[in-house]
């Protein structure tokens, strides 16, 4: 919106300018017209002023007397309607967040929706991938041991209840040691047939807080549910304010959400019942409204929760950008955030009592040979995944290509991921790569993409060029759609001013929200690194 | 691939030859992309880096220095009165004028360019682009007669002190190619002021302008024996006296007269398309705005900080016409875009990211105040009658002063959610 009225003022501006320009050669009649020009521009301008600033009081009064989405008021409710996009009809009456911020890119091998076949024989659950997991917790399984489907593997010392469970039901073959004898992985080689862990039947309707809490817990899917800011595991002692479930991504090569969830509509409503009764607020889906067809009936019928509909590129998708524009986290607040899957895992334990890690993952990158999405479970080794469908000298990423990690064909999918992406390493040089024309994935306007119209790009992990102090500004701001200035929150955490961090907002952001930033850098700095450090420090402190 | 195993054998020990390596390390990364891949963070990066950018503004400023450079020659021979005509002599107008920038082109590279390998060797880090566009600019903004000893002193200034002084590329506050241009205007401002400084060749003595072409002399004095053995049209001689020639730039003809004393000398449509003394670069608008145009269409500049600079020039302007003191006050305001260097400043120094406002908001006050200022000085500066270097480099001081309210502002609304 805002974009478009300033286009709209300065082509009215330079039109305005040419005039002048035609005029002022012809001597000194033209000078009468000039000037009853510019007052005319003039009054336009008064006039248009007096228009917003009745419109913001409007507003104003509108929130006042307790209307949630006062942007709908207007003094000239036609006039503005011409200005505002029209939503897609699935979207119906609902408000719409339009966020014009952000960057799409088409990457080739997007993932086709179909099934494909993986034998996967060994899956891990790795310890590093649990943010407030302490480097050591007390592995409670052995080499050799049998394990079912929702056996406890390892827990927290400090925290005995939340259990971290087997994915999958099989021999625990390894149980791996990183630095420091941290844990990194406990593998198990899996049973031909899953078998389960049995739980007693749960009566969520006449359980409390603390009961449902517990069975969590008990039946393996706490870890699932992450906490902000800082993106911990979820704390037990403390009631989330809100719980947010994004139901698209948006990131390249993304998951088809709408696709995953085809089948599971009753695990997904269950979980949702379970998650609105853990907080003391609302549970909130963002859903996509720039689709041309609507969103899975599982999300747009979901019942008990509030619905937030938004359309823009990429990171629309990000639960932290949907946190911002519908109750952004305040000091002192926690906020619980769960992709689609665990939401479903959720439901299956209370559906079926038993831990269910069946995860559907899109294998998508050109450097797949082919495309897909796999039926498998949590932790699913990479090599068997991928075996065969990857040509050489290429990057195996667990996540996305912006916030995902990099995996070698002997790492495992990692605990919260439902997508394997793989590009062809950049190794190698490029003559005058910096000066010759060439495309290439760019969210700046020195390639000439746009002209190109909608191609896919086959990138590279190449860096592009090497590393520099920070020169351009207004590059993070430009594929941020939130209200936080990037670049000076960076600089404020490279002097770790922690006031001034907190301030700007960075317990609002988490990697994958500032990982498009750091693609979309000049001066390839590591943005997300010093985002963490941040984080880190500010944790560290209070 | 042979040639690039063969560049890569030659590279020095990083050890025992450090200067060596930094060296051959700029020239590589120039010559090739280097092989380096992402770790940790995003697994895919943006083709854009910093060499590229800084090219793409060195690229929008060729029409200036093509431009620029034909405009010298053709400055001088209106001068003398010879090929007064726009098309006539092109080979020998560009010829001259390539005999004037070469040079200044040259030493601030080396100059500039040797400070910024010594401090990359010292700091250990690699050879950073930001001299490019410095390097590119600094000949556009500088009187073609500049002798070049002044500019090497300037240029050396500038860079130690405005930029690596700060830490060097991305950390400096002031635009360091105006620092050397203000850094000539206070230490020697006979060379860059004033009505004579304007047109190459010339020189006055006792109260006579005649021709004088210089340390370069020697060239044309080649050259033109070449042409009159052809029996073509040459240079001239050195001590030639040049009658009637006033060199005065149009600012200088309206601080004095207004508007009605500038076109005496020169028509509007001559102002605009550059025919005009003063500045290489700065004088032709429509090739400042084509290069104007593509930094705002590849967003390397920012076009807030273009239309906000508009907008304070004109509003200033318009008060300056209802004020009305003086001639120079009443001078219509579409006129002060026509005259001075207010469309380059606006296109390339004003919008360098590095000493720019880093906010959206923080720009469109930046360039606004650029505006304002810069015509304050303009006109009610009784000694000098152009302000735009002066404005840009005081609002670089405000710049960082700018971000701090605007990011206080965001911080209070975060606050008062709570």
């Amino acid at each position: 919106m805002n974009n478009l009225k300033y286009r709209a003022a300065v082509s009215a501006f330079l039109i305005f300018l040419s005039f002048n320009a035609a005029f002022s050669q012809s001597g000194s009649d033209s000078s009468l017209l000039l000037s009853r020009g510019l007052l005319l521009f003039i009054f336009l301008l008064l006039f248009g002023l007096i228009i917003l600033i009745s419109e913001k009081m409007l507003q104003i009064q509108a929130v006042r007397s307790g209307i949630k989405d006062a942007t709908r008021y207007s003094i000239l409710p036609e006039f503005s309607s011409w200005f505002r996009k029209k939503p897609k009809a699935y979207v119906g009456e609902a408000p719409v967040t339009y966020l014009n911020k952000g960057f799409d890119l088409a990457l080739t091998g997007q993932p086709k929706q179909d099934l494909v076949e993986a034998r996967v024989n060994r899956y891990a659950v790795n310890a590093t991938d649990f943010r407030g997991l302490p480097p050591i917790p007390k592995v409670v399984v052995t080499v050799g041991q049998e394990v079912a489907a929702g056996d406890p593997l390892f827990y927290d010392k400090n925290n005995t209840e939340v259990l971290y469970v087997a994915p999958v039901s099989g021999e625990i073959i390894e149980i791996n040691r990183g630095e420091k004898r941290a844990i990194t992985t406990v593998v198990i080689l899996a049973d031909k047939k899953n078998r389960y862990r049995s739980l007693p039947p749960f009566d969520l309707g006449s359980s409390s807080r603390e009961q449902i809490v517990k069975y969590l817990c008990e039946g393996g899917v706490w870890p699932m549910i992450k906490e902000r800011p800082f993106g911990t595991i979820a704390s037990l002692d403390h009631a989330p304010d809100q719980i947010f479930i994004s139901c698209f991504d948006s990131a390249p090569l993304a998951p088809d959400l709408d696709y995953v969830i085809r089948g599971k509509e009753g695990e997904f409503q269950k979980g949702l019942e379970v998650l609105s009764r853990l907080t003391s607020g609302q549970v909130h889906l963002g859903l996509r409204a720039n689709t041309d067809e609507a969103p899975a009936m599982a999300f747009t019928q979901a019942s008990g929760v509030e619905k937030h509909w938004f359309s823009g590129k990429h990171p629309a998708g990000n639960v932290g950008i949907q946190i911002h524009h519908t109750a952004p986290i305040r000091k002192r607040e926690r906020v619980w955030t769960l992709g689609v899957q665990e939401v479903l895992s959720i439901g299956a334990l209370f559906l079926r009592q038993r831990h269910e890690a069946d995860r559907v993952v899109a294998l998508g990158g050109s450097a797949f040979t082919q495309t897909g999405y796999v039926q498998t479970y949590i932790g699913a080794s990479l090599g068997d995944l991928t075996q065969g469908r990857l040509i050489e000298n290429s990057r195996l990423i667990s996540g996305d290509v912006y916030s995902g990690k990099q995996e070698s064909a002997q790492g495992y999918l990692h605990y919260y991921d439902d997508q394997v992406s793989a590009i062809p390493e950049g190794n190698h040089e490029t003559l005058f790569g910096w000066a010759i024309p060439r495309i290439m994935p760019s969210a700046s306007g020195v390639f000439p993409n746009k002209l190109l119209g909608d191609i896919s790009y086959d990138a590279d992990t190449n860096t592009n060029g090497e590393p520099r102090a920070f020169v351009m500004t207004g590059q993070y701001e430009a594929v941020l759609p939130m209200d936080i200035y990037p670049q000076l929150l960076v600089k404020a955490i490279i002097t770790k001013d922690i006031e001034r961090m907190e301030g700007m907002g960075i317990l609002e952001l988490s990697e994958e929200d500032i990982a498009l930033c750091e693609f979309a850098c000049t001066s390839k700095q590591p943005l997300q690194a010093i985002l963490r450090e941040g984080l880190d420090l500010i944790q560290s402190e209070s | 691939m042979a040639l690039i195993d063969k560049i890569k054998s030659l590279e020095p020990d990083k050890k025992k030859h450090p200067f060596l390596h930094t060296v051959y390390d700029g020239f590589f990364t120039f010559l090739y992309q280097p092989a380096t891949v992402t770790r940790g963070g995003v697994h895919i990066r943006d083709g854009i880096d910093l060499k590229r950018t800084m090219a793409m503004v060195v690229v929008a400023m060729q029409l200036c220095y093509l431009f620029g450079t034909y405009n010298i020659g053709q400055q001088y021979f209106m001068a003398i009165g010879k090929h007064a005509g726009y098309f006539e002599a092109i080979h020998l107008k560009i010829l001259f004028g390539l005999v004037k920038i070469l040079p200044i082109w040259i030493v601030t590279h080396l100059v500039g360019l040797g400070v910024e390998f010594y401090f990359a060797y010292k700091k250990g880090h690699g050879i950073e682009e930001g001299f490019l566009v410095t390097g590119a600019l600094i000949p556009l903004i500088m009187p073609p007669d500049i002798p070049l000893w002044i500019l090497a002193i300037a240029v050396a200034f500038a860079v130690l002190f405005a930029k690596e002084a700060f830490g060097g590329t991305g950390m400096n506050i002031w635009n360091v190619a105006l620092v050397a241009r203000v850094f000539v205007f206070f230490a020697y401002p006979g060379t860059i002021s004033g009505d004579s400084v304007w047109v190459a060749g010339l020189t006055s003595s006792n109260g006579q302008v005649v021709t004088d072409f210089g340390g370069s002399g020697w060239v044309l004095h080649l050259f033109d024996k070449l042409w009159a053995s052809l029996g073509w049209s040459t240079f001239g001689a050195d001590g030639v006296p040049v009658d009637g020639f006033s060199g005065a730039t149009p600012l200088a003809l309206a601080a004095a007269g207004g508007w009605d004393a500038v076109t005496q000398h020169y028509t509007p449509s001559e102002i605009w398309w550059g025919v005009i003394p003063g500045s290489v670069g700065e004088t032709s608008k429509p090739l400042i705005i084509v290069g104007a145009l593509m930094l705002i269409f590849m967003r390397i500049a920012s076009w807030r900080i273009m239309v906000s600079m508009v907008f304070g020039l004109a509003i200033t302007a318009l008060i300056f016409n209802a004020w009305g003191f003086n001639p120079y006050m009443e001078v219509p305001w579409y006129y002060h875009f026509y005259m001075g260097s207010f469309l380059f400043a606006m296109a390339f120094m004003a919008t360098d990211p590095v000493t720019a406002s880093a906010t959206n908001t923080g720009k469109w006050i930046y360039g606004f105040f650029i505006g304002v200022i810069g015509m304050i000085v303009r006109i009610l500066n009784p000694a000098y009658p152009e302000g735009w270097m002066l404005a840009i480099l005081f609002m670089n001081s405000f710049a960082p002063l700018i971000d701090y309210f605007i990011v206080e502002s965001n911080m209070k609304k975060r606050l008062r959610r709570v």
